[in-house]
C-alpha cells in the first residue's frame, strides 16, 4: 500500500519527457478534441498512428501502457458492442432481434480506436509528467483565468499539498489499521455493510490527525513566509526549447491534417 | 538591546469548560530573556511548561498580552514587520511530517525563498547553499516521505536557513526522532552555529542536549525558574528536582556520590567529565 505511485509517474530521460508540460497539458486537450473530430477511417488512423508514435518515443514500457488499458477493456467492449447492435441501415446478419450492419460495424471500431487512442495519450502524459510539474503547468495556464477571480494560485496549492501528503496519510492508515487490530478489530469478515462499519474506528482517527496536521503544516507555512500568491517567485521556471516548438508545429500540422481529411474523404466511407 | 529581548511578557488566553464558563489561563507570566546574536541557547522545561509559547513569540506567530519582545530592535506587535521578523527568525517545529510542503526536497526548501519573491536564479543558489550546509544536498531530487525522521528534519532546517535568517529558533526539534536523527539533527545545529554564526535558540526536554548551550533558561510553570550558563544551572540539582526536572546522568551521578559523602567540589556535565573526575576520585 505504500508504494503507490500518484499519477504513475515513470522517471526516463526521453524527448516527450523533457518536453514542456504546458505543452504536453495543451497537446493532449488539443488531441483529445481531435480524436472526437475524426469522421472517417483515414482521419482515424492517422490519429491512432500519432498516439502510436508518442508512446514509442517516451520510453516508458509498452507493459505499463497495456496495464491501463487492461482496466478499461471492458467498458471498450460493452460500447463497441452496444455499437455494433444497434447500427441502422441494411442487416447483414440477424438473428431474433439482434442485427449487425455495416453502419454497426464501422461504430464500434470507430469507437474502440478512439477510447483506446484517449487512454494512451492521457497515459503518455501522467507518464511523462511528475506530479510537480504537472501542478505547476496547470496553475500558468490557468493563469488567464484570475480575471474571472478564480484562485488559481491557492488551488494549486491545495494539489500541491494534497500529493504531498497521500503518501503520509496512507502510512498513517496502515498504522491506525494495525493498532485498531492489535485491539481485536476485525476487518476481514462479515458482509459490505459490516466492513463499512468496521472502516469507522479508522476514519475518525485519520480525519482527527489530518486536521492537527494541517494546522501543524499552517503554522509552518505561516513562519515560512507564505502569504499567498501575491508576490511569489518560483525556483523552476518554464521555458520554451526548440523541442517545444517543434512539437507545437507538430500539433499544428496533426490538426491540419485531420480537417484536410475529413475534407477530402468526405465520401469514402 | 541584545539581538532579542523579550520584556516582562505575560501571555495569556481565554478557554471554555464543558459548563460554558469563560476562563483565562496564564500560560506565560512575566517572562523576560536577552538572546546575543551568535549565542546557542537551550530553553528547559516540562510538558505544557510554556517553553513551545515562547518559541511563537519570537516570531511573531503570537503576541504578548502584555510587555514587549524586539527582534533586533523590532517589535514583534508590529504588523508592518511580521515578515521582516518571521524572516530573520525561521522556527523549526517538532514534527518534520508536518512542515514539509512540496513532494521534492529542493522545491519543498525553495518556498520559503519563493515566498520572499527573490529572483529564481538566487533562489536555486540558495536551495544548494541550505541544503550543503545540512548535508543532504545528494538527496535534493527524493521524495521527503522517503527519508528517515532525521533526514527530514534537517530538510525542514534547510528550508529555513534558506530564507538566510539571523536566527534559528527550534520547538523540541529531536523529541520525534530515534537517537541516530537525534544525533544528525543536534549536529546540524552546532554546525549551524559554530560555522556560519547563526543565532540558536533550542527548546528541549533533553538536558545532554541543553549542556552544549551557551546559557540556559528553565521555565517552569509559565514562569522563569532560574538561568545561566550550564554549570551554574545544572549545580542547582535540588531546585531542578523539586520541579520534577532532571540533570544529566553524570551530574546526577556525582551528585548522589556526594550525597554518600564522596569528596566532589564541581558537579561534572558530561560523561568525558564524569570520568576523569571519578578517577580523580578513586586514586
Amino acid at each position: 500500500m505504500r508504494d503507490i505511485t500518484l499519477g504513475q509517474y515513470f522517471p526516463s530521460d526521453s524527448v516527450i519527457h523533457r518536453l514542456d508540460p504546458r505543452v504536453k497539458i495543451l497537446s493532449l486537450i488539443a488531441y483529445i478534441v481531435l480524436i472526437f473530430c475524426t469522421f472517417n477511417f483515414v482521419s482515424l488512423a492517422l490519429m491512432a498512428a500519432v498516439v502510436l508514435l508518442i508512446v514509442l518515443l517516451s520510453k516508458v514500457p509498452l507493459k505499463m501502457y497495456l496495464k491501463s488499458l487492461k482496466v478499461i477493456i471492458v467498458i471498450v467492449v460493452i460500447t463497441s458492442l452496444l455499437n455494433l447492435f444497434y447500427g441502422t441501415g441494411e442487416p447483414i446478419f440477424q438473428w431474433g432481434f439482434i442485427k449487425v450492419t455495416w453502419e454497426g460495424i464501422k461504430n464500434a471500431i470507430f469507437v474502440c480506436v478512439r477510447i483506446i487512442c484517449l487512454i494512451l495519450s492521457s497515459s503518455v502524459l501522467t507518464f511523462t509528467t511528475s506530479p510537480t510539474d504537472l501542478t505547476d503547468a496547470l496553475e500558468r495556464l490557468m493563469k488567464p483565468l484570475k480575471i474571472f477571480h478564480v484562485k488559481v494560485h491557492e488551488i494549486a496549492m491545495m494539489m500541491t499539498i494534497a500529493l504531498r501528503f497521500v503518501p503520509t496519510l496512507l502510512e498513517e492508515t496502515d498504522k491506525i489499521m494495525a493498532a485498531q487490530k492489535a485491539r481485536g478489530a476485525d476487518m476481514e469478515s462479515g458482509n459490505l455493510i459490516t466492513r463499512i462499519k468496521a472502516l469507522v474506528p479508522i476514519l475518525v482517527p485519520l480525519f482527527v490527525s489530518a486536521f492537527r496536521r494541517a494546522y501543524e503544516l499552517a503554522v509552518a507555512m505561516e513562519c515560512r513566509c507564505y502569504r499567498g500568491g501575491e508576490g511569489r517567485t518560483r525556483m523552476k521556471q518554464l521555458h520554451l526549447a526548440n523541442r517545444d516548438y517543434i512539437s507545437i508545429v507538430f500539433t499544428l500540422l496533426v490538426i491540419a491534417g485531420v480537417i484536410l481529411l475529413n475534407i477530402f474523404f468526405k465520401f469514402a466511407v | 538591546m541584545d539581538y532579542i529581548s523579550v520584556q516582562n511578557v505575560t501571555f495569556q488566553y481565554e478557554s471554555q469548560d464543558d459548563t460554558e464558563t469563560v476562563s483565562k489561563k496564564q500560560v506565560l507570566n512575566d517572562i523576560s530573556l536577552e538572546i546575543k546574536k551568535g549565542e546557542f541557547v537551550a530553553i528547559l522545561g516540562h510538558n505544557g511548561s510554556g517553553k513551545s509559547t515562547i518559541a511563537k513569540h519570537l516570531n511573531a506567530m503570537l503576541l504578548p498580552s502584555s510587555g514587549k519582545v524586539f527582534i533586533d530592535g523590532m517589535d514583534t506587535a508590529d504588523e508592518k514587520l511580521t515578515y521582516d521578523i518571521r524572516r530573520k527568525v525561521g522556527l523549526v517545529l517538532q514534527n518534520p511530517d508536518n512542515q514539509l510542503v512540496a513532494s521534492i526536497v529542493e522545491e519543498d526548501v525553495a518556498f520559503g525563498p519563493e515566498n520572499l519573491g527573490i529572483p529564481s536564479d538566487e533562489i536555486r543558489e540558495r536551495v544548494d547553499e541550505a541544503l550543503k550546509a545540512v548535508d543532504m544536498y545528494d538527496y535534493r531530487l527524493h521524495a521527503p516521505h522517503k527519508l528517515s525522521g532525521g533526514q527530514k528534519q534537517r530538510v525542514a532546517i534547510a528550508g529555513i536557513i534558506a530564507m538566510r535568517p539571523d536566527c534559528i529558533v527550534l520547538d523540541e526539534p529531536t523529541a520525534m526522532l530515534d537517537p541516530k536523527g537525534r544525533q544528525e539533527v543536534m549536529d546540524t545545529i552546532l554546525k549551524l552555529n559554530r560555522e556560519n554564526g547563526i543565532t540558536i535558540v533550542m527548546i528541549t526536554h533533553y538536558m545532554e542536549e541543553a549542556v552544549l548551550a551557551d546559557h540556559i533558561y528553565v521555565i517552569d510553570n509559565g514562569k522563569m525558574l532560574t538561568s545561566g550558563v550550564p554549570r551554574e544551572v545544572f549545580s542547582q540539582v535540588e531546585l531542578l528536582k523539586k520541579h520534577r526536572l532532571d540533570v544529566p546522568q553524570a551530574t546526577e551521578l556525582c551528585y548522589k556520590l556526594r550525597a554518600c559523602g564522596v569528596e566532589i567540589k564541581e558537579l561534572p556535565l558530561t560523561e568525558a567529565e564524569c570520568t576523569s573526575l571519578l578517577k580523580e576520585v578513586l586514586r
